[in-house]
């Protein structure tokens, strides 16, 4: 027995399952390993929006326009809210743009494990690729309504409208990542929790709803005073629609130096997320 | 460096029964509320069966399983349905980690526990071969190497640019297959893909799994058709209760699994063996007489019930297979061979079907059964029965002892020429 087990431990053995991994396990060079399949992933969910539709790729455009137009009436012409003297529909439209993402990326990581059940019940595969791969591919629908905000936004500068660009600009990468960090990692610690009891996911789909309105999306943060104001900053998604709209427009009543505080929320939400994801990942077949 | 490819050590898989899955924490609630008063729990469903590996809240699906496997082995796991066989491949594919134990394996695993998975209805052939390629973990670069080999094999080219969607089930299968078949993974685990797909193709995927096997990679098989894993596999694990009962030789564990005890003409299905969406669903089946007798009439009943919300299901034929124990077809009784289909509306519907001579030797059988429409399975439930036969005479012989041939048939014997004179046994 003792020679059979001193064989076995001397072995070079590829893979060893065992009950509970350890919390710091993340298995992230076997994410790297299945990256040809994230890259399949993001090309799916982008190619099946639109497989057997007429309008196909322009859907990704419609929908910000339709939006923005709403928001434009009904928060513009209607209840006549402020937008710190900027155009309605260009204040507007950069708010949904950036919303949207974050949006996105929470409504579509936080059902990973009720969706896929089927699939993760049949084989295996790092369960991460699935949310990174649907952060990713939100990130290309993101790059499409962004290019529609530019064109818009460029035809706004030309028009000379009071729209006052500046080297602000530079951060929006970092702003971009801020988003996914913390769409992805609230996204998944929610698919995680959902794994067993299914109350939150409710919550999701009218909590992103609420949150939208908690976050100064259609109206300014000047707009808001008091004690308010500290609730609305308080929001790790205000510092990140303020600075865009410092970056691209040219106004904003928000301290720059807040992004710091963005920053820190985001890695911290994405590290306890994919932590979480790592634990609940190997049993949750018995329990979703 | 030892020749072995997979070592087991002391792995047991626990469930619990029910607690965590009402699914809603008012579910949990509801059920702990009822136990405290000792009601019975709300959430239990009636009818399940009962395979001694209960403990109380919780259920053993695996228990202690100890075994190596050999580089370019080929291991059959048999045993009845609940008896841990699922859970074992399950925990070998990291679908789920196991309560206790340790499991090592050396070079890459890649699991067919069913084939299709991670197809994408929208997506065409192409796209998904190498889609389901990367899923079950090989690079762009390896599937696009064995692209032509891949779609030869499963014979659909001309149909590589179509939406998998547009596929008929038989496509689909096999290119799945395929896909699967051409991962050349060190370890191939396999799980009742065979039940899918014409008899040709099966043969033509046994084969694929020969090679597989003879080419020194390792093939773990688990499968009810007792004559494939003879066929395939030279020693064999039977499970039973989550425990291994016995691990030797193919023949002496099937002979085992065919001798042990089974519940007999009590409707059992499984539900992983159930194909069809079950809008319509058959809920009982029963025989009577209990035992039937060879050479007497018998009736099978079946109790179909529809969501009382549904619209009335137009063209339902049924169907009672009869097999062997090896699980070889004998006969089957089906409707649409007698012109007859049903239309079933909301609620229950009792249908019987029954012949007046039962032309069977006495023995046990396994019985599939079939719901659908044309060739479309709406509830198809293989090995759901063990039919168990007393003997009886038969159209007024004598039954005496079949040699090993199931099926009887009335026949007329006449004497046409010759010194003999004809005696009746009677």
């Amino acid at each position: 027995m003792t020679i059979h087990e001193s064989m076995i431990t001397h072995e070079e053995w590829d893979l060893i399952i065992r009950p509970q991994r350890s919390w710091w396990d993340l298995r992230l060079g076997e994410l790297w390993r299945y990256r040809d399949l994230v890259r399949l992933f993001v090309w799916r969910d982008f190619v099946a929006y639109y497989k057997q539709t007429i309008l196909g790729p322009l859907w990704y455009l419609i929908q910000p326009v339709l939006t923005t137009l709403v928001f434009t009436v009904i928060f513009g012409n209607i209840a006549k809210l402020s937008t710190d003297g900027l155009p309605p529909f260009l204040f507007y439209l950069a708010g949904n743009t950036i919303w949207s993402y974050f949006s996105g990326c929470l409504m579509s990581t936080s059902n990973t494990f009720t969706a896929n059940a089927g699939i993760f019940g049949k084989v295996y595969f790092p369960r991460l690729s699935i949310p990174v791969s649907v952060t990713i591919s939100n990130l290309i629908s993101f790059a499409i309504r962004f290019g529609l905000f530019l064109a818009f936004w460029c035809y706004f500068l030309l028009m000379g409208s009071e729209v006052r660009p500046n080297l602000w600009i530079l951060v929006l990468p970092a702003l971009v990542l801020m988003m996914a960090g913390m769409g992805l990692g609230l996204g998944i610690i929610v698919s995680s929790l959902t794994s067993k009891y299914r109350d939150l996911q409710h919550l999701v789909s009218f909590g992103v709803q609420l949150l939208m309105y908690a976050t100064p999306v259609i109206y300014p943060l000047s707009s808001v005073q008091g004690i308010w104001r500290w609730l609305l900053i308080a929001n790790p998604m205000t510092p990140v629609i303020e600075i865009f709209r410092l970056a691209f427009l040219g106004t904003s009543s928000l301290n720059p130096s807040y992004l710091f505080y963005s920053a820190f929320f985001a890695v911290i939400v994405f590290f306890i997320g994919v932590l979480i994801f790592n634990r609940v990942e190997t049993t949750f077949m018995d329990t979703v | 460096m030892s020749d072995t490819v997979i070592s087991v050590e002391n792995l047991s898989k626990q469930y619990h029964l029910g607690v965590i899955s009402t699914g809603t924490f008012y579910g949990d609630i509801k059920r702990r509320w009822a136990r405290k008063r000792g009601t019975p729990d709300p959430y239990l469903k009636i009818g399940e069966a009962d395979y001694g590996n209960r403990d109380g809240e919780t259920i053993w699906a695996l228990r202690d399983i100890d075994f190596d496997v050999k580089r370019g082995e080929a291991l059959g796991i048999i045993g009845r349905n609940g008896a841990g066989k699922s859970t074992l491949l399950k925990i070998l594919s990291q679908v789920t980690a196991p309560t206790s134990g340790v499991v090592r394996v050396k070079g890459r695993i890649a699991s067919l526990l069913e084939v299709g998975t991670g197809f994408h209805p929208e997506l065409t052939g192409r796209e998904n071969i190498y889609l389901n390629g990367a899923i079950m973990g090989m690079t762009s670069a390896e599937v696009q190497g064995k692209f032509d080999e891949i779609v030869d094999f499963s014979g659909v080219e001309q149909f590589i640019d179509t939406p998998v969607k547009r596929y008929s089930s038989g496509m689909y299968v096999r290119l799945a297959f395929a896909v699967a078949a051409h991962l050349e993974p060190d370890i191939l685990v396999v799980d009742e893909v065979l039940a899918v797909g014409d008899a040709e193709f099966q043969k033509k995927c046994l084969g694929k799994m020969q090679d597989v096997a003879g080419e020194g990679r390792t093939v773990l098989f688990v499968s009810h058709n007792m004559a494939v894993i003879q066929n395939l596999c030279k020693r064999s694990i039977l499970l039973e209760s989550g425990y291994i009962r016995l691990d030797g030789e193919t023949s002496s564990s099937v002979s085992r699994y065919l001798s042990v005890d089974q519940s007999h003409n009590v409707f059992s299905p499984d539900r992983n063996r159930r194909i069809g969406d079950q809008t319509t669903k058959i809920e009982t089946f029963t025989v009577w007489p209990n035992p039937p007798r060879t050479g007497k009439s018998v009736e099978f009943i079946f109790g179909i019930s529809k969501p009382s919300t549904g619209n009335t299901h137009e063209n339902i034929d049924l169907a009672v297979a009869v097999l062997s124990q090896q699980d070889s077809p004998i006969f089957q009784l089906y409707s649409r061979h007698m012109g007859q289909s049903f239309s079933i509306g909301p609620g229950e519907t009792i249908i019987k079907v029954s012949i007046d001579s039962l032309p069977l030797a006495p023995g046990n059988y396994h019985i599939n059964l079939w719901l659908g429409s044309g060739s479309t399975p709406i509830d198809w439930i293989q090995d759901c029965f063990v039919l168990a036969i007393e003997s009886g005479f038969f159209e007024g012989g004598e039954y005496i002892e079949s040699k090993g041939y199931p099926v009887l048939m009335k026949s007329k014997w006449n004497v046409v020429r010759g010194n003999t004179g004809q005696v009746d046994l009677e």
